[in-house]
């Protein structure tokens, strides 16, 4: 795939509310960044997810980025209330959300005032300006009425508009209470925007009345809003129709849905499932931010899903590791604070050499940490966070559609290799969307679960190994393979518990060489990969802010390529080779440095600079850019 | 086809001598022969302790798996697999301390599959510490000067999660404990049964008025769903209800008859008075009930289960992945 280098005058797309209806010629645009912002309550992840589905079906690449309060409902306009949903529409691929929008909506004064830090200098920012009363501007702690000053803003940047007193009007013949009228500015703001971008408002008006498919009045109430709002901005900005359009660049012909990160590794598992024949059951307790891949696999009943919401995170995996050993593919889901209380059933999967996979959406840690907001923190908790030796594969997803191919992967490699699998994704990649191209599920690969051959009957013994060094499964049921699994070391040869001292350090080889042999592709270096002068090292949801930093670089001139993992344990054949080959290696990853750590143990005389950010938002591009460049320049 | 309980059997049991453990081994073998239910399609499976090493000895299937997590595990092998026969064998500490939570979980879910406490009142396998079920005031290695706190008494947690299945019974007495799990393997849903027996090493008295046969006929009452709450040497002690509790009776003394003892119903979904023959005896002057003291049918959790991916097959257009990402909102690139 060929990567074209962002938009160099993209600061100019954003356009001047003004001046807009004297400008005669505008140029079609490559990207353009929109954030809703507004009260947890004001459906700003709705008007988001309506955009971008909009923009997705006009053929544009899109990748979302929800970044929503921990509480539920924080009390209503104030600070630690907002809510918002940024999307990052482009003619070309885009990797990222975006840094920064060129669109903010406000729906109340604390999204301005807590928003307006994720604004470019020149974006423009859309208010409602009736929720900027004196209440509204003490509540989100300014403390002058002329609020623009305060924080700064040019007012030919904003498109101020009484927006929640014309919603009422349009809604006022409906008979609707206030309440529920108020529940439709949402969709104002989503009309206005996709006037702004020309978007067809018919793929709108079927996503509502899909939605509100049982209550016709509440589709039509919205549907007359969305008009509303995108009829206020056709009247305002009468002349600047079509001037904003974002054609798609790069089409790989096919079909496609938008996906969330979570309901692609949900999928995943799903696929990996029917492919090998097995039944999945998911162990689960509700966690923020997994519990959407709970969500998505206790609606599939009708393929035959298994979902149990346990009593706890232990009982979940506890009860998988059991699921697993019936016969079934055995799956939990789970964020930090859960996998460390999955530890002791991981480690029995471990020992007993079933398979398992472990999914953990990273969030900010340690503790409860940031739970709504994202960060790769749990690297080395997968690969080393349990007693005794005990290695098990650990992949990262790297974009939220990478999610199925991921979790397809762990499936297949726990299976067919009898051993616990954790994936790691993240909050980011995990909320976050992107366009999933259709797959063929006859296309990959099958996975083949590596049941006790029958010419082994009346010799069998429960460690007895495949060519591959994996264990048989006997599933029970089955007459003649009655055996007995646990969490004591066992006997090599007979399988009853031993702790004779050779035996041990023989199992704990055997189980070593057994994960260290499962075949995972190279790694691959894009970008310059023959003469870079730098090579940046990330692993899962960040390869699409690494890529942009290239490209940006790239751009500027300079020789960068990006060598990203997605296979953690085991690491890819070819990993010393390529990490020895550039002059500067930099390791870039969302926590203190813990992949730049483990490849230090895995490669002998690496010595990365490492580039560590744990803000729980997603690493902005700028800063790395800046941070990379002056390595180089160093 | 016909077992015997030797096809059960495998191993050495490396227990102490003497232990409960050995007496419960073989009443299980013993059940699960008459009961006819071939040994590859039972899992058998534990925690941590001396009684969960039983799986070792069984020639089923099984996993010795970590402290707790039994009750746990064992749900996900009846659900991925409801066709097993699924026994969970745990003491009071794995199933009672570390496992509480899914005890109790377990019970309220009613996933069929048995439970066994074999309850010693003591932590063997470390041993010698006071466990969840012995007594307040309990002397042992980490309670030099005597436990401080009340102990759980198994048949109220059980009964207390919404359990459907109580029963108990001595160790070192085989037919009943035999007759006891032939029932819990009948009983649909969750069982609980709670097997006294003593540690020879550590807790060599916590049952000493019921463990041998003389004692149990003095103090302890044998109890069956439709019969008479009768006992002693000559069954000359019967129980009748008196107010809110029950009160011991000489039939054919003081005006009382046969006909004014209660007649035990395990099948009662009130399980007011089954709690209370349950938590008989411990020095209260009341004999300890014996037997299934509580037998109630209700949907069991994995039928559920099942029965909701049938009925939602049957509504849902979609029976494959291909079908599943149709169901989506699509658009296509040409």
């Amino acid at each position: 795939m060929t990567q074209q280098p962002l938009n160099p005058n993209l600061s100019s797309l954003a356009y001047d509310s003004n001046t807009m209806a004297d400008q005669i010629e505008v140029p079609e645009i490559d990207t353009v960044v929109v954030r809703f912002s507004g009260d947890s309550g004001d459906g700003m992840q709705l008007a988001g997810n309506i955009f971008s589905t909009v923009s997705a079906t006009a053929g544009n690449s899109i990748s979302t980025f929800p970044d929503y309060p921990a509480d539920i409902r924080a009390p209503q306009g104030s600070l630690t209330g907002v809510s918002g949903f940024q999307v990052h529409v482009g003619a070309d691929i885009v990797y990222t959300p975006g840094d920064e929008c060129d669109v903010l909506v406000c729906m109340n004064a604390a999204a301005l005032k807590t928003q307006y830090v994720h604004a470019k200098p020149n974006a423009t920012i859309i208010i409602d300006t009736d929720s900027f009363g004196p209440r509204d501007l003490e509540k989100a702690a300014f403390k002058t009425p002329d609020y623009l000053e305060e924080m700064g803003i040019d007012p030919d940047r904003v498109i101020a508009c009484t927006l929640t007193t014309m919603v009422k009007h349009c809604l006022e013949d409906t008979g609707m209470d206030n309440k529920s009228i108020l529940k439709c500015r949402n969709m104002f703001a989503l009309g206005l925007v996709c006037w702004l971008f020309d978007r067809d408002l018919n793929v709108v008006f079927n996503y509502l009345h899909e939605k509100f498919a049982k209550k016709p009045a509440v589709a039509e109430a919205n549907i007359r809003v969305v008009q509303a709002g995108y009829d206020y901005g056709h009247n305002t900005h009468c002349s600047a129709n079509n001037v904003h359009r974002i054609e798609s660049k790069h089409k790989v012909p096919g079909r496609y849905m938008d996906i969330t990160g979570n309901k692609a590794t949900a999928y995943g598992f799903i696929a990996a499932a029917e492919k090998a024949g097995l039944k999945l059951y998911l162990g689960s307790y509700p966690i923020t931010p997994a519990t959407d891949v709970l969500h998505e696999l206790a609606k599939h009943k009708s393929l035959g899903v298994t979902t149990v919401q346990c009593e706890d995170e232990i009982a979940g995996c506890a009860s998988a590791v059991g699921a697993s050993f019936a016969g079934a593919l055995g799956i939990t889901s789970t964020s930090g604070p859960g996998l460390c209380l999955k530890s002791e059933a991981i480690n029995l999967a471990v020992m007993m050499e079933l398979p398992l996979v472990v999914l953990d959406v990273q969030r900010g840690g340690p503790a409860t940490g940031l739970p709504t907001k994202s960060e790769q923190g749990d690297l080395l908790q997968a690969l080393f966070g349990r007693n005794g030796e005990s290695p098990l594969p650990v992949l990262a997803a790297t974009s939220p559609s990478d999610c199925f191919d991921a979790a397809y992967e762990a499936c297949k490699m726990a299976v067919e290799h009898m051993t616990p699998v954790i994936l790691l994704t993240d909050g980011f990649v995990a909320n976050g969307s992107g366009a999933f191209r259709l797959p063929d599920l006859s296309q990959y690969p099958d996975i083949r679960p590596p049941y006790v051959p029958e010419e082994l009957r009346g010799q069998w013994t429960p460690y007895m190994r495949t060519a591959d060094g994996s264990r048989y499964w006997a599933v029970p049921g089955r007459e003649g393979f009655a055996h007995i699994l646990g969490g004591l070391e066992k006997d090599s040869r007979t399988g009853v518990i031993s702790t004779d001292p050779e035996n041990h350090q023989l199992m704990t080889n055997l189980r070593a060489q057994k994960v260290a042999g499962i075949p995972v592709p190279d790694l691959e270096v894009q970008g310059d990969k023959d003469d870079a002068e730098l090579l940046i090292v990330g692993f899962g949801g960040t390869f699409g802010h690494l890529h942009e930093a290239m490209d940006i670089l790239r751009a500027e001139g300079r020789k960068v390529a990006l060598a990203h993992f997605r296979h953690i344990n085991p690491l890819p054949r070819n990993t010393a080779e390529v990490l020895l080959r550039y002059p500067k290696v930099v390791v870039a990853e969302q926590n203190m440095g813990q992949l730049a750590a483990w490849l230090r143990m895995k490669v002998d005389g690496f010595c990365p600079v490492q580039y560590n950010e744990v803000k729980g938002q997603p690493l902005k591009v700028a800063g790395m850019v800046a941070s990379f460049a002056a390595i180089l320049n160093n | 086809m016909e077992y015997t309980h030797n096809d059960y059997k495998k191993g050495q049991p490396r227990w102490c001598p003497g232990c409960g453990d050995h007496f419960f081994l073989n009443s299980l073998h013993k059940a699960l022969a008459e009961m006819g239910v071939a040994p590859h399609n039972i899992a058998v499976i534990s925690g941590i302790g001396c009684s969960s090493r039983l799986p070792h000895y069984m020639a089923t299937y099984g996993m010795n798996t970590i402290h707790g997590r039994a009750a746990a595990i064992a749900t996900g092998v009846k659900l991925a697999n409801p066709d097993l026969t699924v026994w969970q064998i745990s003491g009071d500490g794995d199933g009672l301390a570390i496992g509480g939570n899914h005890f109790i979980h377990v019970n309220r879910r009613n996933v069929n599959l048995n439970m066994v406490i074999l309850n010693n009142r003591i932590y063997g396998l470390t041993k010698g510490q006071y466990s969840p079920t012995s007594p307040r005031g309990f002397v042992s290695k980490s309670s030099p000067y005597g436990t401080v706190e009340e102990p759980f008494r198994p048949a109220e947690l059980c009964l207390g999660s919404r359990g459907q299945f109580f029963a108990r019974t001595v160790a070192t007495d085989v037919p009943h404990t035999v007759e006891v799990l032939k029932a819990a393997q009948a009983h649909k849903g969750t069982s609980v049964t709670e097997v006294l027996q003593n540690c020879v090493i550590f807790n060599g008295s916590a049952y000493d008025a019921v463990l041998q046969k003389e004692g149990r006929e003095k103090n302890a009452i044998y109890v069956r769903h439709g019969e008479k709450l009768v006992f002693g040497p000559n069954r000359e002690y019967g129980l009748v209800q008196q107010g809110f509790g029950l009160r011991i009776v000489e039939i054919g003394k003081n005006g009382y008859t046969l006909d004014d003892v209660l007649v035990h119903d395990a099948h009662c979904e009130d399980g007011t008075l089954q709690l209370k023959l349950a938590l008989m005896g411990n020095g209260d002057g009341f004999p300890v009930a014996l037997g299934v003291i509580r037998d109630v049918q209700m949907p069991t959790y994995d039928e559920a289960v099942a029965d909701q991916i049938e009925e939602v097959k049957a509504k849902k257009p979609y029976h494959n992945f291909q079908e599943l990402l149709e169901t989506n909102d699509i658009w296509e690139v040409k």
